[in-house]
């Protein structure tokens, strides 16, 4: 007999769509106002401070409607705005400058789902408000910088080589050494090249080498720029306290930068250009601190705390600034001791072994100086920082230091990480500048999304009741796969963790309902087609789905094409699009070609049927 | 029901070339007004700022325009959004200012009249983003359609596959025409537009495309012109049933989905419709002028091995 569903495809199917449902299901639930605390620099948030939290709301009446703690943050759901506003005032009183207390919407979905990692999707700035920077990095300045530290490399390597040159000089993009005789060039090309592998040598002529580097080491050096300043912005961004942001690299020198919920955009890029620096200072060893802390503090010294909360004496004068610190990473000693490694700049190496030199033995600090908000104005509007200093490590100074150097006296290799990565987010290495901004207001967002809302609902019921009536029973069909396609788009937009809902991935939506349909009018027909032609009921239906599926799976492989070159070629609004439109093709050909199979064998298939209503 | 009951088929084919001539004719017509009158390109282009704000009460324009003006912002293009109330603002990106202070000096100025102002979208593009975004746009659209040829052209026939093509083409030039005529703004949403418009002419083309080749295997006898008028009249149901659906879901993106993404819709109104006649009359024509044939459909012949000889048994 015709048309009989066979059981494992009909299980698949439906366990494919049950699925979907599944993961579509928590965008049904809506969100809570929520107060999230996470940690500052150097606090840690942990499940102790959870009672705290719930003894400072109980002590000013606010009543959580749950209380969560995870991945190192605390997530406080209430039950308005209202005690939102209250909690995080009292809470960012309690808890102090080492906390960030961020308002945020959380997403009410239910803890089984949860379990399940079933999250709602992702909301893009036009639907929900906040403010997107797109920002761009400095490559010329990046380049130049490298180029000066290897001239002057160039120079100390010579010299101790004992080669003599007659300049050396740093022009767009390369080093000219000019030597006296072709000799010593020829001994210094053979020494630098073993010497200096990540630059390609070259002779213009003159007794002239000529350096520049290679096209892997550009491309190190621009990659190494946008990654030093992405993690920059991810700490400037911390100190914001904004709840989801986003940073992210785009293009080859470009930064993308989201802070859902943030209107002031002027703080914001206040904040974004904030600097924080690095200072390496002498420890004050003739003077005692305890005298100091009781307040006589020297003429030339400072007190400064250290992370536990210790007095640190310390000389006024800086031996050097965090801004001539190119690259810094951990590693452990040949005794499995952790260690902090710094390159500096050539400037950097000579104020370091000058400031070192005649101090080996003496403890040496290093100071993390950084500027934060206060959230007050001044008389001219502008926003007021406050420095805070904070001594991040003492270490014995073994040797004359140079360009190159290491922090030892850590107490982990967590700690030496941190430090290290700290080290080289204080340092800009190159300049970036702000080349796109947009403020989406929060009720536009909200007047964005019940607008797509609405003119999706009013599409798929215009399309809805015109297949009733055009189709009749197999119209229904047609309408429970659409209906399906419908979830299954929002289920796996909500599976996709990468995936954004914009405005005109919403306008997607709404297009692909109107599209989707499409394959099932071209196998009615074909079913039309075929009972004009004198078929049985049963055969019209098994030759109508036949035919029809080549035509099918060709248009729609196109469509796909075109879709997945949006994707790749495209940014913003483009790739949201791109990829509903690509989600929306695979849907409707599962539910347009197998579920109304499914259903339609189910109720017409393996029985005499003498008329079809379609 | 049916939408339309014919018996036989239509000679759709005898309108192939007054349908070539005014394709034509528009295909001049809308590159003649792009070279004139460009695309009205939006902010994503062409860099600038653009402000939406709202006012608690219908906007008084002129009033704008005037406090705009005594804050040097000379070149302000002032215009309602969506209602009365909801006014954009669009200013050319200046050089030497720092680009991103205007927003805050643009609301300042309003702000100064007294009326309630709300900051509804500030956007902020540096000249240089939107240079590149037009290379990029230009770009995705050439790749998609070079892709497109060759797949069709693998999976059909190299006439289908020009046939195809230049029918995208021509919707996508007289979707450019449409809103350089009427001067609409072009920006990010209106090119997502277009390149859905590709899809969906394309989605189209491939059916008539399907049927045209599929009846010149199943038909014994017949003209190729008759039989492109068969498989056009038969899908021709389907044809229109989809373009319904689609325009009615469009409809409603028009009247409902704000103004934010009224280009959008509009792009692909237009888009749909031209989509839809281009299926049947451009991909068709040009593969018929091309000189399709019976023989260059038909599935390759699989010589077996050993059929020139003799059974043996």
């Amino acid at each position: 007999m015709l048309n009989k569903n066979s059981v494992w495809k009909v299980l698949i199917a439906l366990l494919f769509v049950g699925l979907c449902a599944l993961y579509a299901l928590p965008n049904l639930y809506g969100e809570d106002n929520a107060v999230q605390i996470s940690a500052g620099r150097n606090a840690e948030v942990t499940e102790q401070m959870v009672s705290q939290v719930e003894q400072t709301l109980a002590a000013n009446e606010i009543d959580p409607k749950r209380i969560e703690f995870e991945e190192g943050q605390i997530l406080v759901r209430l039950t308005g705005s209202e005690d939102q506003l209250k909690a995080r005032e009292m809470l960012e009183k309690a808890l102090g400058s080492d906390y960030v207390v961020a308002m945020n919407l959380a997403a009410d979905t239910p803890q089984w789902l949860e379990d399940l990692s079933a999250t709602p999707m992702k909301l893009g700035l036009d639907l929900r408000g906040g403010v997107h920077f797109l920002m761009e990095v400095d490559m010329s300045e990046a380049i130049d910088k490298s180029l000066e530290d290897a001239e002057g490399d160039f120079r100390t390597a010579l010299r101790e080589e004992k080669l003599r040159y007659r300049t050396v000089t740093q022009r767009d993009n390369y080093i000219d050494i000019i030597f006296r005789d072709q000799d010593t060039l020829d001994s210094a090309k053979f020494f630098l090249r073993n010497r200096n592998r990540d630059l390609e040598y070259s002779e213009p002529g003159n007794l002239t080498l000529r350096a520049t580097f290679s096209e892997t080491k550009l491309k190190e050096i621009r990659d190494y720029a946008v990654k030093q300043n992405i993690t920059i912005l991810r700490n400037r961004v911390n100190q914001l306290g904004v709840a989801e942001p986003l940073i992210q690299k785009q293009g080859a020198d470009r930064i993308v930068v989201q802070l859902p919920g943030v209107q002031d955009t002027a703080r914001a890029k206040e904040i974004l250009n904030a600097t924080a620096t690095l200072e390496f200072r002498l420890v004050d060893q003739d003077n005692d601190v305890r005298d100091a802390v009781a307040g006589r503090v020297p003429p030339g010294s400072q007190l400064i705390e250290d992370k536990n909360g210790r007095p640190q004496l310390l000389e006024k004068r800086v031996m050097l600034t965090g801004n001539h610190i190119i690259d810094a990473n951990n590693s452990v000693d040949e005794y499995g001791i952790p260690q902090v490694n710094i390159s500096l700049d050539s400037e950097g190496g000579n104020k370091m072994s000058r400031g070192t030199r005649g101090n080996i033995g003496s403890p040496m600090a290093t100071v993390f100086i950084e500027y934060k908000a206060t959230g007050e104005k001044n008389d001219q509007g502008k926003l007021v920082f406050e420095k805070h200093e904070q001594v991040i490590s003492v270490a014995t100074i073994q040797a004359q230091l140079g360009s190159s150097f290491r922090i030892t006296g850590l107490d982990s290799p967590k700690e030496a990480r941190d430090l290290a990565l700290l080290l080289r987010a204080g340092a800009l290495i190159a300049p970036i500048q702000i080349v796109e901004e947009r403020t989406v207001g929060p009720s536009l967002g909200q007047e964005n999304i019940e607008l797509g809302m609405q003119a999706i609902v009013y599409g798929l019921a215009a399309v809805l009741l015109f297949m009733l009536i055009y189709y009749k029973a197999f119209g229904i069909v047609a309408n429970v796969a659409l209906a399906s396609n419908l979830v299954m788009i929002v289920g796996i937009m909500s599976m996709i963790p990468g995936a954004t809902l914009t405005l005109p991935g919403m306008a997607g939506i709404v297009l692909t309902v109107g599209m989707a349909v499409d394959a099932n009018v071209l196998i009615f027909e074909r079913i039309r087609e075929e009972l004009r032609e004198g078929r049985s009921p049963q055969q019209a239906i098994h030759m109508g789905y036949d035919s029809a599926f080549s035509t099918i799976l060709d248009a729609n492989v196109t469509t796909f094409i075109a879709g997945l070159i949006l994707f790749a070629v495209g940014t913003g609004p483009i790739k949201g699009f791109s990829i509903t439109l690509m989600i929306g093709i695979a849907t409707s050909m599962f539910t347009a070609i197998l579920l109304t199979r499914i259903i339609v064998n189910a109720v017409w298939g393996g029985r005499k049927v003498k008329k079809l209503a379609i | 029901m049916r939408l339309i009951n014919l018996s036989g088929d239509v000679n759709f084919m005898r309108l192939r070339i007054p349908a070539l001539v005014l394709s034509t004719l528009l295909i001049i017509g809308s590159i003649v007004s792009l070279a004139t009158n460009s695309l009205n390109w939006g902010l994503d282009f062409t860099g600038g700022t653009l402000i939406e704000v709202g006012y608690d009460k219908p906007a008084k324009l002129s009033d704008i325009r005037r406090q705009l003006t005594s804050a040097e912002f000379e070149d302000a293009v002032v215009q309602n959004f969506g209602s009365s109330e909801d006014v954009l603002i669009r200013i050319a990106p200046r050089d030497g200012v720092k680009s991103n202070v205007i927003g805050d000096q643009v609301l300042a100025a309003l702000r100064a009249g007294g009326d309630n102002v709300e900051m509804r979208r500030i956007e902020f593009v540096g000249p240089n983003v939107g240079e590149e975004l037009t290379e990029q746009g230009g770009l995705a659209m050439l790749t998609a359609l070079l892709c497109i040829l060759v797949y069709v052209a693998m999976r059909f026939e190299w006439r289908f596959a020009l046939g195809s093509v230049s029918a995208l083409a021509h919707d996508v030039i007289l979707t450019l025409g449409l809103f350089s005529v009427l001067q609409l703004e072009f920006d990010l949403t209106v090119l997502a537009a277009v390149l859905a418009v590709i899809g969906y002419s394309l989605n189209d083309t491939i059916v008539v495309c399907d049927r045209i080749r599929e009846n010149f295997r199943k038909i014994r006898k017949s003209e190729p012109t008759g039989i492109v008028n068969t498989s056009l009249t038969q899908t021709l149901n389907r044809t229109i049933i989809t373009s319904l659906t689609t325009i009615l879901v469009l409809i409603a993106l028009f009247y409902k989905g704000g103004a934010l993404i009224h280009g959008f819709a509009t792009a692909l109104l237009f888009g749909v419709i031209i989509g839809t006649y281009s299926s049947i009359y451009i991909a068709s024509s040009v593969a018929l002028a091309l000189g399709i044939s019976k023989e260059d459909l038909m599935p390759p012949q699989i010589e077996k091995e050993g059929a020139d000889q003799d059974s043996l048994m």
